[in-house]
């Protein structure tokens, strides 16, 4: 065999607890979010030890940066974390800005405000749907989600030729500046996001199995959480405020009025508010940034796309994923490439506290945890 | 008979048809596809199957967890070398009569991340794919599109005689060998018997 490490389910013995059994979940699962593996062991229906297995879908995403030019490097960041590609935009063009000191049109901050916002609608109602679906609801939710998400992607279409590959941004700016009809279009839709919202909750939120299934279940403290580097709404739902739209103000967001959700408990359920709470915090976020749109450029007429190359240095530049802080460090010797970039992928970093979040309960359990994580395998594995 | 006189025929309420087209009309407008992404063509994979592109539309919305009740694999996405063994293993499990459809430049080439060194430049090197769609990632429509080439491939197929389908000859091995991970990469590094590309002479 030699191809997966052993079989799939195996009686393993523990001197304290008698016969335990491993199984083997993934990386080909329904409800691991894609190639993931988890290596569980049982004691009867109680888990006693986790252990998730990545690495299957390890692209090099990083070499391969180091061997292309700092604007060749920009599509790659789409597909770290294939639900966001807007905000991955924004992080690599943050911490490319930084290093070259490259400053930014007021027109392209608030665009990127409003690629962000949108960015993270799509990717929380994607959670929702796909949480649910580790519920065992299937697919009413996530079709719920998903025709939501068409409309926003379609304005992602129609503004940057791609629905999910984006590659709008760029050092020093965005790449096409959306027309009047897109902005109208697009204001239209975040006016009546609240109304889908409504429904969506009114469907959801109240549900019992829901309510039976996610509360009190994966709790997370806040100590564990901030001692493990959790953040984004994982670790806000355990009631850090933290936020980096807030702590950094990157972009234009000390300008924006909106609210930080906390949670209480830090369990599944609060993890789950947070995504619906942090939706309507963006419909506001976006409301505004539509109402104070300025006009002007919204390139920097100095910025240098072909032949860039920044100084020798190093940067690090961050910000508010969907999923939590998502950074990119650089350091440049000079030369058209970077000499060494890195991400820092919330998706990885969160999952590290899967174990203890799951100790003690049941392994149809530790599924919808995994779904309340918010996990996008190509960011873990890059 | 010739068409007109059947097309006369079914006007009159008769159907005349062979136990040939029937069957592969049955098999072609009911696909199972195995419920399996590994990147990012898996979320357009999905979006396929929601409401506003509705892959029911072909009869190929039932998909299923499990190989052994799928008759079609979509690899989906950048196939790693650690994943490969396993969507063979994968392959494997499923009965025949099956198909694969590659979706994306990465389960076709490697796509974008050709260059590393973790990923398999292609699913062809392990199995017989039927359809490439290509794309980074191919729309849902795409995806329809790959989907009814199959049909129409599934309908032409035949059930005796010299140009019988593979899955009916007994001497087509159904499985194939699973890689192993080797030393530097997987042995073999591409299945001898299914993929033969041209070796391109290179001037000295
Ligand atoms: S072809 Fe493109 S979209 Fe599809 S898996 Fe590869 S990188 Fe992702």
């Amino acid at each position: 065999m030699g191809a997966a490490a052993g079989p799939l389910v195996r009686a393993v013995h523990d001197e304290f607890h008698g016969d335990l059994l491993e199984v083997s979940m993934g990386p080909q699962h329904p409800s691991t979010h894609g190639v993931f593996r988890m290596v569980v062991t049982l004691d009867g229906e109680r888990i006693v030890k986790l252990k998730p297995v990545f690495g299957y879908l390890h692209r090099n995403h990083e070499k391969i940066a180091e061997g292309t030019s700092y604007l060749g490097s920009m599509p790659y960041t789409d597909r770290l974390d294939y639900l966001c590609s807007m905000s991955n935009n924004w992080a690599y063009a943050l911490a490319v800005e930084k290093l070259a000191g490259q400053p930014v049109p007021d027109r392209a901050q608030y665009l990127r405000v409003i690629m962000a916002e949108l960015t993270r609608l799509v990717n929380h109602m994607c959670l929702v749907g796909f949480l649910f679906n580790d519920l065992g609801t299937s697919f009413t939710p996530l079709l719920y989600a998903f025709r939501e998400r068409e409309k926003i992607l379609d304005l992602f279409e129609s503004l940057s030729g791609s629905r999910m590959m984006c590659n709008y941004q760029r050092f020093g700016g965005c790449r096409v500046d959306p027309t009047p009809e897109w902005l109208a279009a697009a204001s239209a839709l975040v006016n009546n996001f609240p109304r889908f919202l409504d429904e969506y909750e009114t469907m959801l939120t109240g549900n019992e199995i829901m309510l039976a299934r996610t509360q009190g279940i994966g709790r997370l403290n806040a100590q564990q959480a901030i001692n493990a580097g959790i953040t984004g709404p994982g670790l806000r739902a355990s009631g850090v405020d933290y936020d980096i739209r807030k702590v950094d103000g990157y972009g234009f967001y000390p300008r924006f009025d909106f609210r930080v959700p906390l949670g209480a408990h830090g369990d599944t359920y609060d993890r789950y508010m947070m995504r619906v709470l942090e939706m309507r915090e963006s419909v506001k976020i976006l409301q505004q940034a539509f109402r104070d749109l300025p006009a002007g450029p919204i390139m920097d007429p100095k910025a240098k796309l072909r032949g860039f190359r920044p100084k020798i240095g190093e940067a690090y530049g961050r910000l508010e994923g969907p999923k939590g802080e998502l950074g990119f460090h650089l350091i440049s010797d000079g030369s058209p490439n970077p000499y060494r970039y890195r991400v820092r992928p919330p998706s990885l970093i969160n999952l590290t506290l899967l174990e203890e979040m799951s100790l003690g309960h049941t392994i149809a359990d530790a599924v919808v945890i995994l779904g309340s994580i918010d996990i996008v395998l190509g960011e873990v594995d890059r | 008979m010739t068409d007109a006189e059947r097309e006369e025929l079914r006007r009159h309420g008769i159907l005349l048809t062979s136990l040939e087209e029937l069957y592969n009309w049955g098999r072609s407008n009911s696909i199972w596809p195995l419920q399996f992404g590994l990147a990012c063509c898996a979320i357009e994979m999905i979006a396929a199957a929601t409401a506003r592109f509705d892959i029911a539309r072909f009869g190929a919305e039932i998909f299923r967890p499990s190989p052994r009740q799928a008759d079609l694999m979509i690899v989906s996405g950048t196939v790693t070398k650690k994943m490969a063994p396993l969507v063979v293993r994968l392959w494997n499990q499923m009965p025949e009569p099956k198909y694969c459809i590659a979706m994306g430049a990465c389960a076709i080439s490697g796509g974008p991340f050709k260059q590393g060194y973790n990923v398999l430049k292609g699913i062809d090197r392990y199995i017989p794919v039927d359809i490439y769609i290509p794309g980074c990632p191919p729309r849902p429509e795409a995806l329809l599109h790959g989907l009814t080439q199959l049909q129409a491939k599934i309908r032409g197929e035949h059930l005796a005689g010299p140009d019988q389908a593979q899955h009916l000859r007994p001497a087509n091995p159904g499985e194939l060998p699973i890689p192993d991970y080797g030393a530097h990469d997987l042995e073999p590094p591409h299945n001898p018997a299914r993929f033969s590309p041209p070796s391109l002479p290179r001037k000295a």
